[in-house]
């Protein structure tokens, strides 16, 4: 038995010159914002998120610069209410959401399904407009002043009181979540509708039971955070008591709305995370997901608890102290398929031979950060524990360690794996290495100490704090800045990719999987012929026989 | 949400297509017809707790007419029933869980 | 074809010459056959209609929230209703149902002008109900019933309970609103269909724009089916 190396499978040689594909199919600006390619789709995507990204990067650091002395003596209050708010709409409605659905699922799942494009290209293309509409008024917000409510827009401040763009901004919010539904829809239908031949349910990709999930919870969740926000509007503009207490409503009800919708929504931030994972994951160890229906069924598992949970954002709001109990009972519950997942990548390293190439090292990061950060939820859904780190910087660290060190270490990830397929091109792997060392070290740095300074007191959303608490503070934006450094230097090296990375074969890491069947990159039509899927999900030996055989057959 | 290996592979066929009798669509209407009546006159009556209830009862089976027979769901794949049945599981948990704190406010079990 | 694997993994590329014979003008070219893309615009419009019930479905909620809240208020604005002008526009609506699923039945037997006729009757009958309720709204605002700066009325039985029938209109003009949104769109939509019905786009391989047009259709309506007894039909 030969031993493989990562750089190439035995049997597939790298091709010369690069033949027509996605990329080279058309050239002008119209092919691309009138392409139905979902490929092109997810390159635009990819382009809107990371400037996006970006956007709420400087937030970030902005506060962090704040809050590096104890005074708030760098922004007034105001404009630091400013940046904490626009930091999570922008990173959470324009980044994190869409970030790994729209451009690694679009982009890989019609592959991985054998299938030409997903159902409705054209329904894909107005997503990516939607989106930028709807960014465009985050922009316009951004420039004309900010929103100062928080992320969260609770009433009635943000529909009676503040003095700043709460219509624009929500409205923006508003928009977007259509792109979501509609994308949401897309993958549904597309997953159940055109796979390959042979492709039965438990023969796909972990990935795709994932973005399966997701796509349910986008479903059903958003339409509510559309309506809540629209009622939101209706109150700002009209001054009706929808939700102020001082005209007969209730602000406790905006928040069980709200909630019905973002807590599911960390679910449509993770769940995707957990997708490359199991990817990554099996490709890395060359091994079949330990437990493979038990990953599966956790998706699925997640996507239905996450919605029964919601209330722990309520819990010092003024809910009934019984139906808080219940919403506690059920945060323990919702842990455990999460934790399912866990146990499963774990076991599935043991005794592996794992090969530590960059998309690894991010996953390796996201097995423990995750496990950190969930398990904070657990204190956090834990109702006595609640009332006191509510609103400290326990909370903001525990959704950071998720949000950042899950999701965003899994979104690079996914980006170096499937690089060489989406640009025919590898990434430089001593710089990416780097990279991914100073985004593990930069998080810790930057997130830990906001756990140690949450659990004594610090309070969130704060620009000034106890002169005590400022050694943890100037760590942790210490840590900001290597961080920072840390995403920076992907964005530079791969961007030389592009022209002086090494080409890349069809499947240079010789993982299984139908992306790996065609060319990188792959042809605007996916495949040559439809192909026929006669293996087992991740079953090495069975799709390296039938490579083979559609190779010299 | 459990699935089994049907349809992994599409072969070609022509969509299924089955056309109801003419007659069932007006029969459905006519039925819809009486509840709405109903309802009406339901209404003109203090029936104490129970007017909701009844009003909202007449409308599921309204709502259960159009689903079945013009939206042809009682002829639908499974998958369309699954569809159907959890958008209104689901908002039966909005409902139930929300309620759950407004009902229990008043409580003082301790 | 007792087993498509392995029929498939022995003559590859069939399925690509089955879609190139049978081409039919409205098949998408990333779908095998009529019979996959049917499906998938049905199944399509399903995910939609199930998001549009959460949609609807969360102002229901808060509007059921308050009506346990304020059970006088959301009498004494039910009875601000007009419920025979109701009664009438529930008729119209479920007819214009009625002419919809015809439609659909017309479109599955190819018949050309029935089809047409049936979608410009929804059409009409669509905006019949549309233009009774701006008659409603007109009234309302003549009423001082208008939410907001606007709201003149004092509800003069118990004027205490004003500021929560302020609130009970609040919801019957988000909710009758949004409906009526909903209705001007598929009235849109049911514009550009006669179009293609008329031009004999439709027959029985190809009639599933018609069919998820009824879905949308029949979901407004059954919307207002549960619109009509909440917001008119208060004791």
């Amino acid at each position: 038995m030969t031993t493989t190396t990562v750089d190439e499978a035995p049997f597939i040689e790298p091709e010369a010159s690069a033949p027509r594909n996605y990329l080279n199919d058309e050239y002008g600006v119209l092919s691309w914002l009138l392409t139905r390619d979902h490929k092109r789709i997810a390159v635009l995507y990819a382009f809107s998120v990371t400037l996006f990204f970006v956007v709420g990067g400087i937030m970030a650091f902005l506060m962090r610069l704040e809050l590096l002395t104890p005074e708030g003596d760098l922004f007034t209050s105001d404009t630091y209410n400013k940046l904490f708010t626009l930091h999570g709409i922008v990173m959470i409605f324009f980044f994190l959401i869409p970030a790994i659905p729209a451009v690694l699922g679009n982009f890989i799942l019609p592959i991985m399904l054998g299938a030409k494009d997903l159902a409705f290209p054209k329904l894909n293309l107005l997503s990516w407009y939607i989106y930028m509409i709807g960014g465009t008024f985050g922009v316009y917000v951004i420039i004309a002043g900010g929103v100062d409510t928080g992320w969260t827009f609770y009433t009635p401040f943000s529909t009676q009181y503040s003095n700043t763009h709460v219509f624009a901004v929500t409205l923006g919010a508003f928009i977007t979540g259509f792109s979501s539904i509609l994308t949401g829809l897309n993958f549904l239908v597309t997953i159940h509708r055109m796979r390959a031949p042979g492709l039965t349910w438990f023969r796909l990709p972990l990935f795709v039971w994932s973005i399966y999930a997701t796509s349910v919870v986008i479903m059903l969740a958003t339409p509510v955070l559309a309506i809540t926000l629209a009622l939101l509007m209706i109150e700002r503009v009209l001054h009706v008591g929808i939700f102020d207490p001082a005209l007969g409503g209730d602000p406790v009800l905006y928040q069980h709305m709200f909630w019905f919708y973002s807590h599911p929504a960390v679910y449509i931030m993770i769940l995707p995370g957990m997708a490359v994972i199991s990817e990554c994951v099996a490709a890395f160890t060359r091994k079949k997901i330990f437990g493979y229906k038990f990953v599966a069924f956790s998706s699925l598992a997640i996507a239905f608890l996450g919605f029964l949970v919601w209330a722990h954002h309520l819990f010092v709001a003024g809910i009934s102290i019984y139906s808080a109990l219940i919403f506690s009972f059920l945060s323990m519950i919702v842990a455990v398929p999460s934790a399912i997942k866990v146990f499963n990548w774990t076991a599935t390293l043991y005794k592996a031979s794992v090969s530590w190439q960059t998309p690894m090292l991010y996953v390796l990061g996201f097995i423990g950060l995750f496990t950190i950060g969930g398990v904070t939820g657990l204190f956090l859904g834990a109702l006595g524990v609640d009332v006191h780190v509510h609103d400290s910087y326990f909370v903001v660290a525990h959704f950071h360690y998720i949000m950042v060190g899950g999701t965003i270490m899994a979104y690079l990830a996914g980006i170096h794996y499937w690089w060489p397929k989406m640009t025919g091109r590898m990434y430089p792997e001593w710089w990416a290495r780097l990279s991914a060392l100073l985004v593990f070290v930069g998080f810790n740095l930057t997130f830990f100490p906001q756990f140690l300074v949450g659990y004594v007191g610090m309070p969130r959303r704060y620009h000034a704090y106890a002169p005590e608490f400022q050694v943890l503070n100037v760590l942790s934006t210490a840590g900001a800045t290597v961080l920072a450094a840390g995403y920076l230097l992907p964005m530079i090296y791969l961007a030389w990719s592009l022209k002086f990375g090494r080409k890349a074969g069809p499947n240079p890491w010789g993982a299984v999987g139908l992306e790996w069947a065609t060319t990188s990159p792959p042809p605007k039509e996916n495949f040559h012929e439809t192909p026929v899927v006669s293996w087992e999900a991740y079953d090495y030996p069975a799709f390296l026989k039938a490579m083979k055989e559609t190779q010299h057959g | 949400m459990a699935h089994s290996a049907d349809h992994a592979d599409h072969v070609g066929h022509a969509p299924a297509h089955h056309q109801a009798p003419l007659v069932m669509y007006f029969a459905v209407f006519f039925g819809l017809m009486i509840f709405t009546v109903l309802t009406v006159v339901a209404s003109r009556y203090d029936l104490g707790n129970l007017n909701t209830p009844i009003a909202l009862a007449i409308a599921v089976i309204k709502a259960t007419l159009v689903i079945l027979w013009f939206m042809h769901v009682i002829h639908s794949p499974r998958m369309t029933w699954i569809v159907v049945i959890s958008s209104f599981l689901w908002l039966g948990v909005l409902f139930v869980l929300t309620f759950s704190d407004y009902l229990s406010r008043g409580w003082n079990i301790y | 074809m007792a087993n498509p694997t392995l029929h498939h993994l022995q003559h590859p590329g069939e399925l690509e010459e089955e879609a190139r014979a049978h081409h039919h003008p409205f098949l998408q070219h990333h779908f095998e056959d009529l019979g996959q893309q049917h499906e998938a615009s049905t199944l399509g419009m399903w995910f939609f209609v199930a998001q549009e019930i959460l949609f609807f479905g969360g102002v229901f909620c808060a509007y059921a929230v308050y009506r346990v809240m304020y059970p006088e208020a959301w009498s004494a604005g039910a009875h601000h209703q007009n419920w025979r002008i109701g009664l009438v526009n529930t008729i119209v609506l479920i007819g214009s149902s009625l002419t919809m699923a015809l439609a659909v039945w017309a479109a599955q037997g190819g018949k050309r002008k029935l089809t047409t006729l049936m979608l410009v009757l929804t059409l009409l009958l669509g905006g019949i109900f549309v233009g009774v309720k701006g008659f409603e709204y007109r009234e309302h605002i003549h009423e001082g019933l208008f939410p907001g700066a606007s709201f003149t009325y004092v509800h003069h039985e118990n004027p205490a309970l004003t500021p929560a029938i302020q609130l009970f209109m609040v919801f019957y003009f988000t909710m009758t609103g949004l409906h009526a949104l909903h209705m001007i769109i598929g009235a849109g939509l049911l514009l550009w269909f006669i179009k293609r019905a008329w031009r004999g786009d439709f027959g029985p391989e190809y009639y599933s724009p018609v069919e998820i047009m009824g879905l949308y259709w029949h979901f407004v309506d059954i919307v207002w089916i549960f619109l009509f007894p909440l917001l008119y039909l208060i004791h």
